[in-house]
């Protein structure tokens, strides 16, 4: 039971909490100029609903300590003479100072204050001599939503790690309580006994998957664009990936907490981090990007996001479907020959 | 003080004997945090961009050589349809596609205003949203350009420069290799503080244990020792690689940072000695540990903002140690705060520190 409630209760919660909607975010602002073009942008920066001015800082010396107590995030800092500036000389600067120890929310909250100020540069541009209008489709997510960012990498890491957990811990178990042994003397070949051992994880994970897939559809909101066989069989082929990893693991280990250490620490945090589900996989060096490759999550979470949300057909990702088939192809065969050479 | 003394020893023995377990906590989590660390970067360059000219005019050259030109963005591919363009986004070739519609330049040269597209490829929100962002300026630097080349008019314009302070050159490392560290670290004393009472457990050893005179507390400490240190080897190991290959900065103090480590990492072996009571078997303790693991792991800060969870998630996320230690890591690292500002820190630590440990040492009573 604990392993339904388990991978649900962490999507539920992963799909609320995980999210890069950025709103409200704690701002200062240090308006030495106090004119009427300064205050114009700071309600409009206000009025975006992305920034409150928690704090009126008083002279640049008061920026630090502001920081180091951590509760702003950045300092929109207006010299004096701003609006002179502006109208003497066609330019003036501000000063956008981000605390970018907290480099997501730096990034991301200096890329917002610059669009707004473009923006307003743009207005007042068009007031006097017409501008480029610019229309913006956002494909495959109009709304912008991190769900569609998030959830398929949870699905994925949650899937991997349940499913290679089981079967590595189980089938260490056996061994650890010699039971493995008894099999191996009975005229069942190592086939079989993997193949017995893998079929209940199978329909329990698979049963998994499509529990937390059903969750992201009407919980949060993922679209089903494409085909729902396709989907099934996406889940088929990385279910059996992962416990053929599993499987791979329990091989290579004596004890049950050597199989535990073996799955969580050496699968945890590379498919969090290797997979895309965290960092883009075209930002990453290129040896990094290799072993992304050779990481099963990499490719369910293409397959995910293809099928789900743009709706693609299999001559567009017959590719992940190859490498994920070759490798549990891979994964079972070095399994089997480790288990013959064991007897 | 003997009695404890003999146990840590006992603990160690056990730990350095199993030569498999052993490198599991000791020197895979340091090469992977290294290895780790070279992963973080959300850096976004090399934007991939496709062009749709429909104009051919001198016009839509130079906008599109503004973008070409502008260090963000490559020209991927020439598109001269809507179906190509939506194959190459559904492929994932290109990040931006770029419509210049027909008769763009004439509308630039008369009154009309011209327009543009930009079809965006939204699967990343955050990506999309700056991609928009730098889209826009560029084509307002081309209209700047091109207005300030016909009319002496120009617009006034106020010119946003940015500041990073503390990672002026937004180094996603520097921050990421202390909490990749920690992350690795809690992993680690959570899962083997639970796993090794439960094992004792299960083999029953522990009711071995229990016959002799030592006392619970004496018990609980002389296993709470040495994978107390432990986690200190993971840290420090793990920092000391992070400034040889990363130069990561270390502004602030590292005696203040090792005193909060001292006292924090009794909240995760407290949570792995809990867990270690309410349990059966090690599978169980695996599961169990394995759910707070991810949790504190994920919702730590470290990859996702905080700040953008919903209430009542910041609220179960005050009981998650890792997000406290992100946040010092910060404070003393990279901002070179003092004591005055880590108190709190400290404080609370103790305070979860002994709630937890009481906690199970109450419950590992109630199971004996």
């Amino acid at each position: 039971m604990i392993l339904f409630a388990l991978p649900v209760a962490l999507v539920i919660i992963f799909g609320y909490a995980l999210n890069n909607d950025y709103k409200n975010i704690p701002i200062g602002v240090l308006n030495q100029s106090k004119d009427q073009t300064s205050e114009k942008l700071i309600n409009r920066i206000i009025g975006s609903g992305y920034f409150v001015v928690e704090k009126s800082l008083e002279k640049p010396q008061d920026i630090p300590s502001a920081f180091k107590l951590g509760k702003i995030k950045l300092v929109l800092y207006f010299p004096a003479h701003f609006q002179k500036e502006l109208y003497h000389s066609k330019k003036a600067q501000i000063q956008l100072i981000a605390d970018a120890s907290d480099i997501n929310t730096a990034i991301n909250t200096t890329s917002y204050l610059s669009g707004i100020i473009n923006e307003f540069n743009a207005e007042n541009a068009r007031e006097i001599n017409g501008g480029i209008q610019i229309s913006t489709r956002m494909i495959f997510n109009q709304r912008l939503l991190s769900v569609y960012l998030f959830i398929p990498g949870v699905i994925a890491l949650i899937l991997l790690i349940i499913s290679a957990l089981l079967t590595s811990v189980t089938l260490a178990r056996e061994k650890e309580m010699g039971t493995l042994e008894l099999l191996s003397i009975s005229p069942i070949s190592p086939y079989m006994i993997i193949i017995g051992k893998v079929i209940p994880y199978l329909i329990l994970s698979l049963l998994n998957s499509f529990v937390i897939i059903l969750l992201g559809i009407f919980i949060f909101g993922l679209p089903m664009t494409g085909s729902i066989s396709l989907l099934i069989l996406a889940c088929f082929v990385y279910t059996v990936a992962s416990l053929s990893l599993g499987i791979l693991i329990s091989t290579r280990v004596e004890t049950q907490q050597a199989a535990m250490f073996a799955s969580l620490v050496t699968l945890m945090m590379p498919t969090m981090l290797l997979s895309g589900f965290i960092f883009p996989i075209e930002s990453l060096p290129l040896p990094l990007q290799v072993i992304s490759n050779i990481i099963p999550a990499t490719h369910f979470i293409v397959l995910i996001k293809s099928i789900m949300i743009k709706g693609a057909g299999i001559t567009v990702i017959w590719q992940p479907f190859i490498i994920l088939i070759g490798m549990t192809s891979l994964f079972l065969f070095v399994s089997i020959q480790s288990l013959k050479r064991n007897n | 003080m003997r009695n404890i003394f003999i146990l840590v020893r006992k603990e160690f023995l056990q730990i350095f004997r199993n030569r498999q377990l052993l490198p599991f906590m000791t020197v895979l989590p340091v090469i992977q945090v290294i290895l780790l660390t070279f992963a973080a970067n959300y850096e976004i360059k090399n934007l991939r961009l496709g062009i749709w000219d429909l104009d051919q005019s001198t016009s839509a050259q130079q906008l599109i050589h503004k973008f070409t030109g502008a260090k963000f963005f490559q020209e991927k591919a020439l598109i001269s349809n809507q179906k190509k363009a939506d194959e190459l986004l559904m492929k994932d070739e290109v990040d931006l596609v770029l419509v210049i519609p027909k008769d763009f330049e004439k509308a630039l040269h008369s009154s009309n205003n011209p327009a543009i597209q930009f079809q965006i490829n939204a699967l990343n929100n955050a990506k999309a949203g700056i991609v928009q962002n730098y889209a826009s300026a560029i084509t307002q630097d081309f209209l700047n350009e091109k207005r300030g080349n016909s009319t002496l008019l120009a617009s006034p314009k106020i010119i946003p420069i940015t500041n990073y302070w503390y990672n002026p050159t937004l180094n996603y490392k520097t921050i990421m290799l202390p909490g990749i560290v920690a992350e690795v670290m809690t992993l680690i004393i959570i899962l083997i503080c639970a796993l090794n009472v439960v094992r004792e457990r299960e083999i029953g050893t522990i009711e071995q244990l229990n016959v002799t005179p030592l006392k619970k507390h004496e018990f609980i400490l002389g296993k709470l020792i040495p994978f107390w240190v432990i986690g200190h080897f993971i840290f420090w190991a793990g920092m000391t690689l992070g400034k040889i290959f990363f130069n990561i900065p270390m502004v602030g103090s590292l005696g203040l940072l090792e005193l909060f480590l001292a006292i924090f990492l009794f909240v995760p072996l407290g949570i792995g000695l809990f867990i270690s009571t309410a349990v059966e078997t090690q599978q169980q303790a695996l599961f169990t540990s394995f759910f707070f693991i991810i949790l504190f792991i994920l919702m730590c800060g470290l990859f996702t903002p905080v700040e953008t969870m919903p209430d009542w998630a910041q609220y179960i996320n005050q009981l998650n140690p890792l997000k406290y230690f992100v946040e010092v890591n910060r404070l003393i690292l990279l901002k070179g705060s003092g004591l005055k500002e880590i108190y709190p820190f400290i404080a609370k630590m103790i305070i979860y520190g002994i709630g937890i440990n009481l906690l199970a040492i109450w419950r590992f009573k109630k199971t004996n």
